[in-house]
């Protein structure tokens, strides 16, 4: 178990990368603290695998340090960072038994064979692999292999943290949330320092105490899954985030008002004085499932054309224009939608404001 | 002209793949076919479409027997879930395609693809090779290419399935208003419950090789005929149990008895089958009548703003959907309501006997 540190790292696949594009990892400084599941999520490209890979020792980092317990590991390989990891296909010995499969990481390691035994036991007993400890992998479906994949990564208890690449993408969905429960007891008995790779928000925010978002070779936030959800630090996350995603709408800001096509939408709190910069891109965000949708003239609220209803059946996703944008608002199953003519109402304490895609303080006043 | 499917059954080297279906398709219909892997959903599209013969039946399009007519000589045009266009073709050409196959003048072939391309934001990358683009515009080609052809029947198999999440989510609303306003015949197949009912439209649900049940995607959802079908036309599933009335009072499970509420009044006393919508499912109390069940956590599934959690319920397992992030530990004990008004009530077999009241269902578009 190991608390890991990321140093001013940053890596291009380009030889003279001198632009900031040219980077596939963006100069970042990170920690990930010892014992704890975290998720990185990203869309594909967004560097995650990148990290990942510098993380294992795969990938040799452009500059920057890695620290696990805070010695320098940059320039070890991946053998001697006493790290296991698990992958998107399953890495198991086709031609030896389940049980040599799950013992083979402990081998090796002086470790007496009364104890692989019982290890490999435990393991084999949380994973359901009991009743084919005997066989060869290679007989098995492609589901019982990742599980052995997963087992060989989860076998030893020394290791300074467990990587995870997308380990659920080969599984079936009916069998996914008993391994995701597996994971979870897992990791609430070892504290072991897991980093679960992942684009799928619900594995990302099922998973982890603390996700870690990425966008563009950037890390944009850090943060449980209320944080992601309620706090959006930037508007990737309020996009990527939730289904569908955050509204956000070009606005200019006047006292604690939003102006929005020439319409003053209410903020929680007083703008400080002085946040307005020449060049400066404000957003206003807000929620589909935290936007109102009324059919009586509410004393303040955006006038709004409803132009689409997809109905789910459990709830109801309204599209409608307003000011000049095209907004999504998340209505319950009873929830009646009475004209094609509503009025949007923003509750000041849902109404985020966002400068050059930064969320910029947040209703309570706490400033960003 | 309408699709008719009477009696159609496929058989393959002895396995049962489609049992003796009949439906018929109004013109200018969008229709679903909702149904796990596995269903048969594209074998039924493959049969439409004239790609394979049925074993037995006859399919009529415009009253006209077409069993045996091939696939070339019906106007016929399909979308895979695979991108699949012409690689060393541009944008333009790739949409064009067919129309150059039909013989078609250039000035119209020009007209007709720019009108498409309009219409499915394509307009700005006619000159791209399909490798230039990402795969949700890839996948916008192969639509854009099936739709100018003007065909009499449109078969979509799945075709948002190989992109991610949220374009999947964008792509969806957009096809929805570009296909109903086709003239074709639409069917959309679907593996997944929240785009079947987004997308709307006529559903045909598909298990095993059956046609369970057919009808407007939301009466689907709110009147389903079976316990399957209710399972199959929601994500996360119905939750179902077996439970009694007896003595004016209705017990689900290991719930404990309440007043059999008013849509269930009529049934005689005895053994049923409960279903209830994970959404009904709640972590707090709505009325002192609710049914409580005491439980444990199996795990809190959390997806954007709603929260799934899943525990076990008289052996089956159920779900409860919640609103917001609830981050609950695996085992953690909790109790979990419903109200009695939501209950779904079927015969020991599986039939609907009795489903809630119709929430109220909202102006549409």
């Amino acid at each position: 178990m190991a608390r890991i540190e990321l140093s001013r790292l940053a890596h291009s696949y380009q030889r003279r990368p001198d632009k900031a594009e040219d980077f596939a990892l963006k100069p970042m400084d990170h920690v990930w603290e010892d014992g704890e599941a975290y998720a990185l999520l990203g869309p594909s490209g967004c560097g995650k695998t990148t990290l990942l890979n510098i993380i294992s020792g795969l990938l040799r980092p452009t500059s920057g340090h890695v620290l696990f317990d805070g010695r320098d590991v940059t320039d070890l390989p991946t053998e001697d960072r006493n790290i296991a990891q698990v992958f998107q296909f399953p890495v198991v010995y086709d031609t030896m038994t389940v049980y040599d499969n799950l013992a083979f990481p402990l081998r090796n390691r002086k470790i007496s064979e009364h104890e692989i035994q019982n290890r490999v036991g435990e393991i084999a007993e949380m994973l359901d692999l009991v009743f084919c400890l005997k066989q060869r992998a290679g007989t098995l479906a492609s589901d019982a292999r990742q599980k052995i994949s997963l087992g060989r990564g989860l076998v030893r208890t020394d290791v300074s943290a467990i990587l995870f690449d997308e380990p659920l993408t080969v599984i079936d969905p009916h069998l996914k949330n008993s391994l995701r429960r597996k994971l979870e007891e897992i990791h609430r008995q070892s504290k072991l320092t897991l980093i679960y790779v992942t684009h799928d928000q619900t594995e990302a925010l099922t998973f982890a105490d603390k996700v870690v978002v990425m966008h563009e070779g950037e890390v944009v936030q850090v943060g449980t899954p209320q944080d992601l959800v309620e706090h959006p630090a930037h508007t990737f996350v309020g996009y990527f985030v939730g289904s569908p995603g955050m509204n956000f709408l070009s606005c200019d800001v006047d006292g604690n008002f939003a102006v929005v096509d020439g319409q003053r939408i209410r903020l929680a709190d007083d703008t400080p004085s002085g946040a307005e910069r020449a060049g400066d891109r404000w957003e206003l965000g807000i929620r589909p499932e935290f936007l109102q949708l009324v059919f009586d003239r509410p004393k303040e609220g955006l006038q709004a054309k409803i132009t689409n209803i997809e109905d789910f059946g459990s709830s109801k996703i309204v599209t409608a224009a307003a000011a000049g944008n095209t907004l999504r608002v998340r209505l319950a199953e009873e929830d009646e939608v009475r004209g094609e003519l509503g009025w949007l109402v923003f509750p000041p304490e849902r109404s985020l404001l966002y400068r050059n895609a930064r969320l910029f303080r947040e209703p309570t006043g706490r400033r960003q | 002209m309408p699709l008719v499917f009477d009696n159609i059954s496929k058989t393959v080297g002895g396995e049962i793949h489609i049992h003796p279906t009949d439906f018929r398709l109004a013109p200018g219909s969008f229709n679903t076919l909702l149904g796990r892997a596995g269903a048969g959903k594209t074998t039924l599209l493959r049969l439409m479409a004239g790609l394979d013969r049925p074993s037995g039946g006859h399919i009529f399009v415009r009253d006209r027997d077409v069993t045996k007519m091939p696939v070339r000589r019906r106007n016929v045009a399909m979308v895979y879930q695979e991108f699949v266009n012409y690689p060393n073709f541009t944008v333009f050409d790739n949409i064009a395609s067919p129309l150059k196959v039909a013989g078609i003048e250039r000035r119209e072939i020009d007209r007709r693809v720019r009108k498409v391309a309009e219409m499915i934001h394509l307009e700005d990358y006619l000159h791209r090779l399909p490798a230039e683009l990402s795969g949700g515009q890839q996948q916008r080609v192969a639509l854009a290419r099936a739709l100018v052809k003007d065909a009499d029947l449109l078969l979509l198999d799945e075709p948002l399935a190989n992109l991610d999440f949220k374009l999947r989510e964008e792509l969806r609303l957009e096809l929805r208003n570009v296909l109903t306003r086709s003239n074709a015949i639409v069917v959309y197949a679907t593996a997944e419950p929240q785009e079947a009912l987004a997308l709307g439209g006529n559903t045909i649900i598909v298990d095993e090789g059956r046609v369970l049940q057919q009808g407007p995607a939301a009466g689907v959802y709110r009147q389903p005929g079976s316990v399957r079908t209710a399972q199959l036309v929601g994500d996360p599933p119905m939750n179902v149990v077996a439970g009694r009335i007896a003595n004016a009072a209705i017990q689900l499970g290991e719930g404990n008895p309440v007043a059999v509420p008013e849509h269930l009044r009529a049934l005689p006393e005895g053994s049923y089958l409960f279903g209830v919508r994970p959404n009904h499912v709640l972590m707090k109390r709505c009325n002192s009548s609710d049914i409580e069940i005491r439980t444990r956590v199996d795990l809190a599934e959390i997806s954007g703003s709603e929260t799934s959690i899943h525990f076990d319920h008289g052996g089956s397992s159920w779900v409860s959907r919640l609103d917001g992030v609830r981050p609950l530990g695996v085992d953690e004990p909790i109790s979990v309501y419903i109200e009695p008004q939501r209950v779904f009530a079927f015969d020991p077999r599986g039939a609907l006997i009795a489903a809630p009241d119709q929430p109220t269902v909202g102006w549409s578009t």
